[in-house]
């Protein structure tokens, strides 16, 4: 093991580890009625350089489990390249596949499901070196107990049952598993998210040590950015299964590049009463559907510092800000089931739940001035939402009020010196970048 | 709020809506006895939040049970426990209906008798609003009809808290039928304006939908929703935020914020995350094994942790130390309050600890002479007073209780 270490040390810090190209992770539904594929991981390009911590944030559904799951062989990749250490893995198979897998390893979110409970500890970390048939019964019980003491529990825990056990301490058991093969590749998915803070900070601190003795290289894959911040070198920020920005985690931080960088590190609360809850950006509603996502910018909905059209330039913050919920509201529309008979009442004409937009439209407008070159689109889309077809409704929206955000997918910009990428239009030098647009408005929408 | 503080410093103070008075809550197990809850105090006002934050096991979400009359057996609130509350309707209402329980008070302001509705001498009537009603006492049917009504509670996991097979609107016209007899159209529409007032877009088409069809922030505020649909004055709010991601959770806090000022609503927030309980509360009760050992603005307890305890777990916060290297960690376990407690209940754990510690149960005391917005159970508090004089305190109210609390204090300044 000591070899391998020296190796890693040996190693350039920026050489690529595992190197994702146009990575694609779809689920499909199947069924008579199949319909769109869930589109978790779409087209994700990085790499992860050895020995780094690889920090990989974002909401609930964004993908990031996908992806670290994508990444380990434990959910097969729709398209694009996963190459671990020069190897493409995205092909491999029976023993060559088995082989590969004692490199990369991972830790679970759940340390209450992740372990078998009518299995002893010991039996649990030794899996794996059964598993891969390494060494004698004594030297495998001898590993074990090495592995024990590694992650900071004793040597009598062998015998015990993991509910014995607390939260803290069952999420080491996790970790001395996921070691047992010594991996050079770790994911880990929400290794604290389930602890208490005090245990939390124990076991980053267990984590940080464990790199540095072992040489390993992990990605992090945590929804909690204060605890990211902290651990991992570089930080990849996810939303709708797209990469939004890339690079270095103190300058992510400290200076975010995109709008929805933006928005998450506005959203974290913290303990410094200097901070005032009114200059947050509170984004408006959730993220879309996977299986659905938006045309354009993945993050279009939502996006407080979307390009508006040049001739609504002018249109006041708060009435757009009406429009892109009334817009919302008839897209949540065409996303929601229908049930047999709710189609079938369609169809003739029926009175539904989905029928009262003008309802809708007065309550959202209601307070608010709107100016006539605005009340006449809206107008012209309650028409067409009347004759039928609420998708000419939602056509017609988009083409007045769309912008180069609803209409054409962005690509990513670099944005900084050491390499950060981010994913947004207004990095072209047509726009205000995100950074000064924040600076000049006032976006905490309460 | 300085005003209010003062006042909110005398235990049981009438300007309260809610005054949680040496709360224990125990379980009685075959092996052991559980003090889940030790004497814990807390008075909340109108339009305030109250925030109570610690790690899990620490006795937060028992104190909320216990406030709500949701503790089963083998639980119990043992006696000595006062939960008191003060709504003047409320008080005069069940007074009326119930004038079984209702008790006057003697001169010296204590109940003469057993029942739970305590009134001022011949105020019946006009001045109800005087007396209040103790919950920790109260016999099942008073407690249903001040849950959801007066006080209303909202938990961790909004999915589980929502029926799956009726409709979101089936469960709050239900609400709206219980509490205040609306019934067909009145009922449905004043339900679409509750979903309204909870940031739900298309009101009326959500009201047919099922819990299952909302996303997790949405189903909160359905949750929400349903706990303002009776109209309380205190909300308890238990984790609410926990299960949501950052932006939602961010969108969940601006709406009960909104709501608070909108209704003057008090709420009593639980959480773990020092963060949040930084930015919703005004003030903060941190939690330990049972005890609440430190209580202060939100401000001070951020700028000024006192408790050892506090400050070990602020400093374990990655949030909080971004520029460290390694995080600060309290060694050990949280201990399971299996006895009740004749020592500090942190001192295993404590980095500051002294003798005085493992004998002497700390009492809440100003941290320092005169601030009496901030209290801590520590020995070493209050920090100007020197380590004897400040554990013979510790020592005499441990011994007199809580009713000659500013005896000591007064007779120290004179001498």
């Amino acid at each position: 093991m000591s070899q391998e270490i020296t190796a890693t040390d040996e190693r350039q810090q920026t050489d690529a580890l595992v190197e994702l190209d146009g990575l694609k992770t779809y689920y499909e539904s199947g069924g008579v009625f199949g319909g769109d594929p869930v589109k978790a991981v779409d087209d994700v390009t990085f790499d992860i350089r050895r020995g780094e911590t690889l920090g990989l944030v974002g909401e609930s559904g964004c993908g990031k489990t996908t992806l670290g799951r994508t990444l380990i062989r434990l959910e097969t990749a729709t398209a694009g390249d996963v190459s671990y250490d020069g190897t493409d893995i995205t092909t491999l198979s029976g023993d060559e596949l088995k082989e590969w897998r004692s490199n990369a390893q991972m830790v679970f979110q759940d340390p209450d499901s992740s372990l078998n409970d009518r299995m002893t500890v010991g039996e649990i970390i030794r899996e794996p070196l059964d598993v891969h048939a390494r060494g004698t019964r004594r030297e495998r019980r001898q590993r074990v107990q090495e592995l024990l003491e590694t992650v900071g529990l004793q040597q009598e825990h062998y015998y015990r049952y993991p509910h014995q056990f607390s939260g803290g301490q069952r999420q080491r058991i996790g970790i001395a598993r996921a070691l047992a093969l010594e991996p050079d590749f770790v994911v880990l998915d929400e290794p604290v998210s389930a602890l208490d803070a005090s245990v939390q900070a124990k076991i980053l601190n267990l984590l940080e040590d464990l790199q540095d003795d072992l040489g390993l290289t992990y990605l992090f894959i945590a929804h909690d950015l204060s605890v990211v911040r902290h651990i991992c070198d570089r930080v990849a920020v996810m939303y709708l299964g797209n990469v939004m920005e890339i690079g270095r985690a103190e300058e992510l931080f400290a200076d975010p590049a995109n709008p929805y960088t933006h928005s998450l590190l506005s959203a974290i609360p913290d303990t410094d009463p200097a901070t005032k809850m009114d200059d947050r950006i509170t984004l408006r509603g959730t993220p879309p559907s996977p299986r659905n996502p938006p045309e354009g910018c993945p993050f279009t909905t939502r996006c407080p510092a979307k390009i508006r059209p040049d001739q609504y330039a002018d249109v006041d913050d708060d009435v757009w800000e009406r429009i892109e919920v009334f817009r919302e509201v008839l897209r949540e529309r065409a996303r929601a089931e229908r049930s047999l008979s709710e189609r079938a009442k369609e169809l003739l004409g029926m009175e539904t739940r989905f029928s009262d937009l003008d309802e809708v439209e007065s309550e959202t407008f209601g307070d608010v001035d709107v100016p006539p070159g605005v009340q006449s689109e809206l107008d012209r889309a309650a028409e067409l939402a009347h004759e039928g077809s609420e998708s000419d409704a939602r056509e017609h929206l988009r083409e007045t009020f769309g912008s180069a955000c609803d209409l054409e997918a962005p690509t990513h910009h670099e944005v900084s010196e050491s390499g950060r990428m981010s994913l947004c239009h207004r990095h072209k030098t047509e726009h205000e970048t995100p950074s000064e647009f924040f600076e000049g408005h006032s976006v905490g929408e309460r | 709020m300085s005003q209010q503080r003062v006042r909110g410093s005398t235990r049981g103070n009438e300007g309260a809506i809610l005054s949680v008075e040496n709360l224990r809550t125990a379980f009685f197990t075959d092996k052991e006895t559980i003090y889940a809850v030790d004497g814990a105090s807390f008075d909340l006002q109108k339009g305030e939040t109250i925030g109570i934050v610690g790690e899990s096991g620490s006795g937060k979400s028992v104190t909320a049970r216990s406030i709500m009359g949701l503790i089963e057996s083998p639980g119990r609130v043992l006696d000595g426990s006062s939960i008191k509350y003060r709504n003047a309707d409320a008080v005069e209402r069940l007074a009326e209906e119930f004038s079984g329980e209702v008790t006057y008070r003697d001169g010296n302001g204590e109940p003469e008798g057993d029942g739970c509705i305590v009134l001022d001498e011949g105020a019946e009537g006009a001045a109800g609003g005087r007396g209040y009603i103790d919950l920790a006492h109260a016999p099942k049917k008073i407690v249903k009809r001040t849950r959801g009504g007066e006080i209303a509670m909202i938990f961790q996991d909004p999915l589980s808290s929502l029926n799956p097979v009726y409709t979101v609107g089936n469960q709050i016209k239900e609400t709206l039928n219980l509490h205040r007899d609306l019934s067909g159209t009145n009922a449905t529409d004043e339900a679409a304006e509750l979903l309204e007032a909870v940031g739900i877009p298309d009101a009326r088409m959500a009201l047919n939908e099922y819990p299952h069809q909302f996303s997790g922030g949405q189903r909160q505020r359905v949750v929400i929703a349903m706990a303002l649909a009776c109209d309380p004055e205190v909300l308890i709010c238990d984790e609410p935020t926990t299960a949501l991601d950052v932006t939602i959770q961010a969108q969940i806090l601006d709406l009960l914020d909104d709501i608070q000022d909108e209704r003057d609503l008090a709420i009593v927030f639980i959480t773990h995350d020092m963060g949040v309980i930084s930015e919703i509360s005004d003030r903060v009760n941190v939690m330990y094994a049972g005890e609440i050992v430190e209580t202060a603005p939100a401000e001070t307890l951020f700028l000024d942790p006192a408790h050892p305890y506090t400050r070990g777990l602020l400093e374990s916060i990655p949030g909080r130390n971004p520029d460290a290297e390694r995080l600060t960690t309290i060694e050990g376990d949280v201990p399971t309050p299996n006895q009740p407690a004749t020592q500090c209940r942190f001192a295993p754990r404590c980095p500051e600890e002294f003798d005085a510690c493992t004998q002497v149960h700390p009492e809440s005391v100003e941290s320092s002479d005169g601030a009496t917005d901030h209290t801590v159970a520590c020995l070493l508090y209050p920090e100007d007073r020197s380590r004897e004089d400040a554990v013979s305190l510790h020592e005499r109210r441990g011994r007199d209780g809580d009713e000659t609390d500013d005896e000591p204090t007064r007779t120290e300044a004179q001498r």
